[in-house]
């Protein structure tokens, strides 16, 4: 007899594995501009995001899986930013967050 | 020989002080700013977690106040401070054996956040207005009616780089879950939301209100920090921020925006440092000589400390404090 098809597929796992993560990027991306460390989450940067309003980039998350090593897509996400700074100025840890951008960009160009 | 102990600010924390150092017979001369005593506990209404109205304190606070032998003077603001007395305003000096500060804390002013419109557009408060307008028995938009949707904001004014505060102000978030409570009450038909980064319940029963605001009285708590407030044409205020549970930005309109402001130090901590050899913290308020053994004694030997003047603090703590630095005042005059 064929198997039954339940109709499930064989997803990727979704959890974030920090023991087969390579945070050697993330690292050095903390490195770089320790402040992001600072970050509370606190998604003030994403309110007021002009890219965020309008497409799916949430550049909060973006730059939390990054520092979770999870790198897959950032460099892409990033892209959807407009530089347009806003973020900066309601960040209340001071995070140069435009800064964040630029840097996540460099250092995962090829990933 | 008598010694006599000048206690500047009175505040619950001056007051608590005054009285224990009284009981013990020391001549204790209480000064206070304003034209009467109970600091900022008088424009409050109820106190958390136990909504016990704030006049039954400070009524108690002060009937002891009366019984007792300190000697106050209201309207008397200091300006200097010295480990051998202090100098007012009028430039009057008073000489003293010891002196506590009990100067308490400055509000934070929340139009420096001015992205949040007070001040600028109607039905932006502040938690200091909502206790004036609990305490005048009424509250209301600024065209009288009812409102049915308020938004509370937690951190204005603390954890705030932008505005040079770093710490967190500790009784706000409970005060803000108080108000919200008492809000909900006086408008059951009403959905109140309370924007938080983190909330922090440290004292007893506090998290049990927080679960009680939840449960009982469906207060939602979105986790996201305000960006922006607006105005709408209908003068409402639109409010922005991420709820960052979610991953997605969210926008209101609220009838009442209310925000939960901090507490910052106050500009005499940094003149009193100077005139005294005071050390302040970097948030400004003044630096005890430890937070443990000497937590009531400044880094200048006859010169105390009690209350928020050093801390952001409750109302409990401002009065344990207080015996406290009573006790360590004693056993250094003794010293002495
Ligand atoms: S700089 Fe980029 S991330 Fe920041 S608000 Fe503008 S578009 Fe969004
Ligand atoms: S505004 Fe700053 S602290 Fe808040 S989530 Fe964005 S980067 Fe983090
Ligand atoms: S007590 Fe709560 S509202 Fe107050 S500063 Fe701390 S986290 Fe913010």
């Amino acid at each position: 007899m064929a198997a039954m098809n339940f109709g499930f597929g064989i997803n990727r796992p979704r959890v974030i594995d920090l023991d087969r993560n390579n945070l050697r990027k993330s690292d050095e991306i903390l490195r770089e501009m320790p402040e992001l460390q600072t970050c509370i989450g606190c998604g003030a940067c994403t309110a007021l995001c002009t890219a965020g309003n309008l497409t799916s980039f949430n550049f909060r998350r973006v730059h939390t899986l990054v520092r979770r090593g999870e790198y897959e897509g950032a460099y892409e996400e990033m892209n959807k930013c407009m530089l347009c700074g806003k973020c900066r100025l309601a960040c209340p840890r001071g995070i140069n967050t435009r800064g964040v951008v630029m840097l996540i960009k460099r250092k995962l160009g090829d990933f | 020989m008598a010694r006599r102990v000048i206690i500047v600010g009175g505040g619950v924390a001056g007051i608590q002080t005054a009285l224990t150092l009284s009981q013990r017979g020391i001549p204790t001369l209480l000064l206070e700013r304003e034209s009467e005593l109970g600091g900022k506990l008088t424009g409050w209404h109820k106190l958390f977690p136990s909504f016990t109205p704030a006049h039954e304190v400070l009524d108690e606070l002060r009937q002891r106040l009366n019984g007792s032998g300190v000697e106050v003077r209201t309207q008397c603001e200091v300006c200097h401070v010295e480990r051998s007395g202090v100098t007012l305003a009028s430039g009057e000096r008073l000489a003293a054996d010891a002196v506590v500060v009990t100067t308490g804390f400055t509000l934070f002013d929340a139009r420096v956040k001015e992205e949040y419109g007070y001040g600028i557009y109607d039905n932006v408060y502040t938690t200091a207005d909502i206790e004036r307008m609990l305490n005048e028995g009424r509250v209301a938009m600024r065209d009288g009616s009812a409102p049915r949707r308020i938004a509370f904001l937690h951190c204005v004014g603390s954890r705030d780089e932008k505005v040079c505060q770093h710490h967190c102000s500790k009784v706000c978030c409970i005060t803000g879950v108080k108000q919200a409570m008492e809000l909900k009450e006086m408008f059951p038909e009403a959905d109140v939301f309370n924007f938080y980064m983190d909330i922090r319940m440290f004292g007893p029963g506090y998290e049990e209100m927080y679960r009680d605001a939840q449960q009982r009285l469906n207060i939602h708590f979105v986790r996201g920090r305000i960006s922006e407030a607006s105005p709408t044409l209908d003068g409402r205020v639109q409010i922005k921020a991420e709820d960052t549970l979610t991953g997605r930005p969210l926008k209101m309109s609220v009838d009442m925006l209310i925000l939960i402001i901090g507490m910052r130090s106050n500009a005499s901590n940094a003149v009193f440092a100077a005139d005294a050899g005071l050390q302040c913290q970097p948030s400004g308020f003044l630096a005890p000589r430890d937070l443990f053994l000497h937590n009531t004694e400044s880094n200048v030997g006859g010169i105390f400390y009690a209350g928020a003047v050093t801390a952001p603090k409750n109302i409990g703590e401002s009065l344990s404090e207080a015996v406290v630095a009573a006790d360590r005042v004693t056993e250094y005059l003794k010293r002495a």
